[in-house]
């Protein structure tokens, strides 16, 4: 009897003891001690697919990751899977990765429709919509999304710095916008609206539209001058924003010019449009620019260089696209890190919501990332540049 | 066809029955399979369902009637946002918003048939392209934005199953969409085996004679191409509600094509063809994307060629041709002896 009680005894304190290993480790879908499951739609094809080599720059990034050894010793599995930039189809992807391939969390998931598609079913669901590759104003809303968190600094913050330098700098002149004519290019005019406040916007005397399926927007360019105003904000996506560029300097325009940091890129816009055309160009900024040869000798730019040559040698290093995919996988890593051995999905957006003062080596010195729980919103300071005809010049302080 | 214009066998007259039991059984394994299926698959084939109707609706414009239209999309894009619509601004339970996509649908068909029916062949294809290309934009359009949410598009909310039914909302609305399936289906059926069918055909093969027969072209074109608007219109509710959200990005140029695609994969003038089409647009392109991320659209395009070279008359002629052997071979062997006949 006295030995078989005993037994019992050492049997339930066995027991006790290994329920006590087992929870310091807590796991939600797919999460295990080898492996975090994640996942992601991007635009591979469509008309968005320019935006792809995000998706392949963060698959590679990962690559290089888990030959390291992972993360606290677990790969990252990222399965990326093409959406077409179509709603539907992100529904669908979206739901075979949460339900199919039980992935702990979604991460970038790429395009404002297509986030908006799944943004109710993740909060239905609570798996976290981490880092959403959208720089709309409405990821960050902790009280009614609470699985949802945006990475970006998002437009209407770029619109108010705009209207900040603007009051401070130009106040007694008269605007003139151009922008996209959907939710990228009205959230941005917003922003500065709201920044110029009710007498501001006042200063606002024309504005005019384009299509991305315009051929050009010259008519656009040739009716603002016309407008008499003497500040120019240039909303435009790459190539529109390099066709506005040119056509402001090829009518003798000679306006105090905002360019947005969407259309920012040396190499994709600036130069295309002409360098000597671009110089005096405003713009905000919150990465690197890996074609900025003021970052030529940056340790931070060479470890991603010698990263891009050997994990995604046919990508273009130079392409904004691919620093900042690099960037946000970083990010990633240091919730990942923060969770320690709690991978519940819960834990991932604590975590993710408790980033502070992070520095990541391609963000501009000064420009962190810091959430809270009622802070979802990462970047939300960028810093003024101006460009001198072959890079850009940092000018003024960091602003909020 | 072919079989009323050949003297009646001495065979006795074949039996119904088999084909009777065939659609019971199919019917209880479509009914049962969202119970079997996880909740994700269950909602991939209620767009299986969503898509089989409006493959449908095309194949009665294009298959049966002979017109060209790339521009479905449109009349799928206008279902899906008269059903979000409803739902979201005027609180319309989902059910009630078929018929009322079907109404608009059919309306919008009409009136873009009667006059883009003066154009034939190519050029209506052009004209129904156009009607792709734009509505997405018009979607987008600032005066229409407080209904349509512009390019936010609408997020609806997924309907729960009535009466306490102990089913999820996926099951639920696979079994919704397969009931409203079957009886487009079953209405499709008897307008294309009676009259109406033969006067489509018709007008599709030999349309001087079917004018000289009293057949009034024009009026039976555009009603054509509203049914087929309407058909388009239910499922791109039904769509609409299991996606849960429409946005102009949702209805590119490229689902008007995906459609076209869909109906010569499954087979032009053939109603099983529209389930078969409905399967391919579904799932090649997902099983093209596993293939290779590089160049899914590559493979889909390999995909697209084998289907046309291997089943020139769709997946519902090939089925069709298996089922119907010894059919074939009756035939040849008589094709034959009538041959030995007019060289006596």
């Amino acid at each position: 009897m006295k030995a078989n009680s005993l037994i019992r005894a050492a049997l339930l304190l066995a027991l006790f003891a290994s329920t006590a290993a087992f929870a310091q480790k807590k796991y939600d879908p797919g999460a295990s001690d080898t492996e975090i499951k994640i996942g992601q739609t991007m635009p591979y094809s469509g008309p968005a697919s320019a935006y792809g080599q995000i998706g392949r720059t963060e698959v590679a990034y990962f690559k290089m990751l888990n030959e390291q050894g992972g993360i606290n010793g677990r790969k990252i599995n990222l399965i990326t899977l093409d959406d077409g930039y179509s709603p539907p189809k992100t529904v669908e992807m979206i739901r075979r990765l949460v339900e199919q391939d039980e992935v702990l969390f979604v991460f970038q998931s790429l395009g404002t429709p297509s986030n908006s598609a799944i943004h109710k079913y993740m909060n239905q669901k609570k798996v976290p919509q981490l880092f959403v590759a959208t720089g709309a104003t409405k990821w960050g809303d902790p009280k009614e999304f609470p699985w949802t968190m945006g990475w970006q600094p998002n437009y209407q913050t770029e619109g108010k710095i705009y209207a900040k330098d603007i009051l401070a700098n130009h106040a007694s002149k008269k605007i003139a916008v151009l922008y996209q004519n959907d939710d990228y290019g009205k959230d941005l005019l917003k922003g500065l609206r709201d920044g110029l406040g009710v007498n501001g916007s006042k200063m606002i005397v024309a504005e005019a539209t384009y299509e991305v399926s315009d051929p050009t927007v010259d008519s656009q360019i040739v009716s603002l001058k016309g407008s008499g105003a003497e500040i120019f904000i240039n909303i435009a996506t790459p190539k529109f924003a390099a066709l506005a560029i040119r056509k402001v300097y090829d009518i003798g325009w000679k306006p105090v010019h905002y360019l947005n940091n969407v259309g920012a890129s040396v190499g994709s816009v600036l130069t295309p449009a002409g360098l000597e055309k671009a110089v005096g160009l405003v713009t905000v900024a919150y990465l690197k620019d890996a074609v900025d040869t003021q970052w030529t000798n940056d340790p931070a730019m060479k470890e991603y260089l010698a990263f891009m040559a050997k994990y995604a040698p046919d990508l273009k290093a130079s392409d904004a696209n691919n620093v900042y995919g690099y960037s946000v996988s970083q990010t990633l890593v240091q919730v990942l890190k923060q969770c320690g051995d709690d991978l519940t999905r819960a834990n991932i957006m604590r975590q993710a919501a408790n980033l502070k003062n992070l520095q990541l080596p391609l963000a501009l010195p000064g420009i962190k990332i810091n959430t809270s729980a009622t802070d979802f919103y990462p970047f939300e300071s960028l810093q003024l540049q101006r460009f001198d005809g072959k890079q850009w010049v940092l000018f003024g302080n960091v602003i909020e | 066809m072919s079989a009323t214009m050949m003297p009646a066998p001495a065979a006795p007259a074949p039996s119904n029955r088999p084909h009777v039991i065939g659609l019971l059984v199919l019917l209880i394994v479509v009914v049962a399979l969202p119970f079997v299926l996880s909740n994700y698959r269950v909602f991939q084939l209620t767009l299986v369902l969503a898509y089989s109707i409006v493959l449908l609706g095309l194949n009665m414009l294009t298959g049966y009637n002979g017109q060209i239209s790339l521009g479905h999309g449109a009349f799928y894009a206008i279902g899906a946002y008269t059903a979000a619509i409803l739902m979201d601004k005027f609180g319309v339970p989902y059910w009630l918003t078929i018929p009322a996509a079907a109404t608009v649908c059919l309306v919008a068909g009409f009136l873009f048939g009667l006059p883009a029916l003066r154009l034939e062949g190519l050029y209506l294809a052009l004209a129904t392209f156009a009607l792709g290309v734009a509505l997405p934009q018009l979607l987008k359009y600032k005066k229409f934005e407080e209904w349509t949410g512009g390019v936010q598009g609408i997020v609806i909310t997924k309907p729960d199953a009535p009466f306490g039914l102990p089913l999820s909302p996926d099951q639920w609305l696979y079994l919704f969409t397969l009931l409203v399936a079957l009886g487009m289906f079953a209405l499709g059926v008897n307008l294309l085996r009676g009259r109406i069918g033969r006067a489509l055909i018709a007008i599709r093969d030999q349309p001087i004679a079917a004018e000289a027969m009293g057949i009034d072209i024009s009026m039976y074109k555009a009603l054509t191409f509203g049914i087929s608007a309407m058909y388009t219109g239910i499922g791109g509710a039904l769509g609409a509600i299991a996606v849960q959200f429409v946005a102009p990005d949702s209805f590119n140029v490229f689902l008007s094509i995906a459609f076209l695609v869909g109906i010569v994969v499954g087979g032009l003038s053939s109603v099983s063809g529209a389930i078969y089409g409905a399967l391919f647009i579904q799932f090649v392109p997902n099983i093209a994307d596993q293939i290779s991320k590089a160049a899914p659209w590559a493979i889909y395009g390999v995909f697209l060629i084998l289907c046309m070279y291997i089943m020139p008359g769709g997946i519902a002629g090939l089925v069709g041709r298996a089922g119907g052997i010894a059919g074939v071979v009756d035939r040849i062997r008589s094709r034959w002896s009538a041959r030995g006949k007019s060289h006596s």
